[in-house]
């Protein structure tokens, strides 16, 4: 026990409370400990197997397998450049260059100041706004070389680019780790009641009473 | 980069749509900036067709949708009133799963219809449940897609305040718990065995066939029906205005629209809704209300009709309809709708290894025909790239496609050669379709170019990486 702070622990058994089996907030927990830490480290897999009724082996052995998660601390945020086939043929290949010149590092790695991690992308379904980048996940379309060098100068600056990209997307940026800046919540009053499938036999009440 | 009329204005709605001539059964929220609102879905005929199904019995609003012959927008276009007919009786509890994964090359629609209209997407979540008789759904959004995320849990945490989800809807019996699930970045979950796997908390590896349909054992082991952000996204107009009135859109086996994305080179890349079944590409990448050519006025060389893992076709195909047997008899699918147009400059052999790479990478690694297969196919690519291509490559290529997918391979007639087409699915001998998709790219583009793999296996210098070819000729 013990990696959560008192707030994300309330968070995380209300994440397995949403679910019929714990073990399906697995993933949701993994994001839910890189949002408090910006990685996922060791006592934090031993305290999602315990709320999620797993082992940390299993907890790493589903973790390993999603790109998502980092194993490693990263830079605070992480940039990604799309390199597949639509934004390559507007230019992705140049601005993945671009990218690794300015900011001096290999795909993979991370500034000395810890700032930025540089990573390719697959397919962020943003294809025809080719090319695109991402910083911890949010959308840069049509993005040139300079559109890049403004988000730079803005995020070493402690200012939001969000604008500056997909203008859907406002406010501000945050750290590597933190996906959703919302977070559902199911009110209790208002749940329909989630139970664990052996415990179901028939169908839903409200059938019966609507047929 | 491409001359977009919208360039500027356009983000400020949605970034990729665009608003042409033609009918907006799914899309006709877009055009506001406040599209993803309660207050904006209300104003706009929100939660009618929810309001409609709940005056009728369920199994009328099954009945519904079969009539419509809705098909799944997902990949296989397969009809959603068929599938929902499929958990065996007598088995409880069921599940609905939406598999809002979108990652496959060159898609992009699920993304928008989450982040621009959630509350359209919740409804139509809403009805399937109804008529599914069901008391939970999980909604599953991409792991990258962190405004997609943000916007749907704003819309169920509205929703749900509101009445339309939870306990007694709308002052009803019926009630249903809506959860939002997120992944963590893997293609192959979109693959909806692999889902499932991922939602329970495991790896998302596909399950051993049969059986084939979840909607027999499924999430827990339990019956679950699987469908895709669109093809739910259709059902609040379906029940609004009737399975005849959707009917009147499209053809007759491809009813209503379809969102698709065109991207690459034309003049106006975009997602488009389009009517379904009864336009052609050659209108599509060139007609003023749609993509209005390709750039530079160049000439076409070829574009991928489906998403990555659809065999390519080439000017030869432009005018067949939007239909998915009419495109399937001619060697290819619609798929995941999406359109990566190419000109005159591609070089095909990068293009190739292009989309080879990202089924190597995204292979989950369960069976070896894929896991080696596709390993292999990107290095014998990329050495043929590299300068270091043998003369026996280009055989070898097709060998290992020939293990993965044993027999001909689906491609487009090719009339100078004297090729017929090979009609759509391939063989496989791999649990799901990734694997055999990684020979798509492989087949269309040598039966195609070979002349431009053989000249790059003679050639003795590598290329630059760019997919432009002007580079590697000169
Ligand atoms: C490798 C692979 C990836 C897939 N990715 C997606 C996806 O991202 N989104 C999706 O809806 N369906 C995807 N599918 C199709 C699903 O397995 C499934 O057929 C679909 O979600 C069913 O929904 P529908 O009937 O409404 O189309 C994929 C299939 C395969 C084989
Ligand atoms: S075909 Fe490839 S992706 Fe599909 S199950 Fe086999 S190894 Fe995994
Ligand atoms: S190819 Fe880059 S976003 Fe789809």
């Amino acid at each position: 026990m013990g990696f959560f702070n008192e707030e994300n622990e309330e968070i995380a058994k209300e994440i397995v409370s949403r679910y019929p089996v714990a073990r399906s907030a697995l993933i949701p927990l993994l994001h839910l400990a890189q949002e408090q830490e910006g990685w996922i480290t060791k006592p934090a897999m031993e305290q999602i197997a315990e709320l999620t009724d797993t082992t940390s082996v299993e907890v790493l052995g589903t973790g390993t397998f999603y790109e998502m998660f980092k194993f490693h601390p990263v830079g605070k945020y992480l940039i990604k450049v799309c390199t597949n086939i639509s934004c390559q043929l507007l230019g992705a290949d140049e601005l993945f260059e671009h990218v690794k010149t300015v900011l001096d590092i290999e795909e993979g790695g991370t500034t000395e100041d810890g700032l930025f991690t540089f990573e390719e992308a697959e397919c962020v379904a943003a294809c025809t706004e080719a090319p695109c980048f991402t910083v911890n996940y949010r959308y840069f379309h049509r993005a040139s070389p300079e559109l890049f060098d403004e988000v730079v100068v803005d995020l070493k600056a402690g200012e939001s680019p969000l604008s500056k990209g997909c203008a859907d997307d406002q406010g501000v940026m945050p750290e590597h780790g933190t996906l959703s800046r919302v977070r559902q919540q199911i009110p209790k009053t208002r749940s329909a009641g989630i139970k664990h499938p052996e415990e179901i036999k028939g169908p839903p009440s409200w059938i019966e009473e609507v047929v | 980069m491409v001359e977009s009329p919208l360039q500027t204005g356009y983000v400020k709605h949605a970034p990729g749509f665009v608003e042409n001539e033609g009918p907006k059964l799914i899309t006709s929220r877009f055009k506001h900036t406040d599209s993803f609102t309660l207050d904006k879905y209300l104003s706009t005929g929100g939660y009618e067709g929810l309001r409609s199904s709940l005056n009728r019995l369920p199994n009328q609003v099954h009945d519904e949708v079969r009539e419509a012959s809705l098909l799944g927008r997902g990949g296989a276009g397969f009809p959603a009133g068929i599938k929902w007919g499929f958990p065996p009786e007598g088995v409880w509890p069921r599940y609905l799963v939406v598999n809002g994964d979108e990652s496959e090359i060159g898609t992009y629609k699920d993304r928008l219809l989450m982040e621009r209209d959630p509350h359209q997407l919740i409804e139509g979540v809403l009805i399937a449940c109804y008529a599914l008789g069901l008391s939970q759904a999980f909604l599953y959004v991409r792991g990258e897609m962190a405004l997609a995320q943000e916007r749907i849990a704003l819309a169920l945490d509205e929703a749900y305040k509101a009445g339309y989800i939870g306990k007694n809807i709308l002052g009803t019996k019926f009630s249903v718990d809506i959860v939002m699930h997120w992944g963590a970045g893997a293609y192959i979950v979109g693959e909806e065995t692999a889902l499932i796997e991922s939602l329970e908390g495991k790896r998302g590896m596909p399950r051993l066939k049969p059986p084939y349909f979840p909607a027999a054992i499924g999430l827990y082991g339990k019956p679950t029906i699987v469908n895709n952000v669109e093809t739910l996204s259709n059902l609040p107009w379906i029940l609004n205005n009737g399975a005849s009135a959707y009917k009147g859109f499209g053809s007759e086996s491809s009813p209503g629209t379809r969102m698709f994305a065109i991207s690459g080179h034309v003049k106006r890349p975009g997602v488009y809704e389009v009517e379904h079944g009864v336009t052609t590409f050659r209108e599509l990448f060139y007609d003023d209300n749609f993509c209005r050519g390709i750039r530079d006025d160049n000439e076409l060389k070829m574009f991928i009709p489906g998403g990555g893992s659809a065999p390519w076709f080439f000017q030869e195909q432009l005018d067949l309809p939007l239909e998915a047997s009419a495109v399937g008899a001619a060697g290819s699918m619609l798929g995941s709708g999406a359109m990566v147009v190419m000109d005159e400059t591609t070089d095909a052999v990068k293009a190739c290894l292009s989309v080879v790479r990202f089924f190597a990478r995204e292979s989950c690694g369960k069976c070896s025909p894929c896991r080696e297969g596709t390993t292999w196919e990107e290095k014998i690519l990329q050495r043929i790239l590299d300068g270091d291509g043998r003369p026996s490559d280009i055989d070898l290529l097709l060998d290992i496609g020939d293990n993965i997918s044993p027999g001909p391979y689906p491609a487009a007639a090719f009339s100078d050669e004297g090729l017929d087409a090979v009609p759509f699915p391939p063989s496989q001998t791999t649990i799901c379709p990734l694997g055999p998709s990684s020979v798509a790219p492989i087949v269309s583009a040598i039966r195609r170019f070979r002349n431009e793999f053989e000249a790059l296996i003679t050639r003795r210098d590598p290329i630059p990486l760019s997919l432009k070819v002007e580079e590697v000729v000169t």
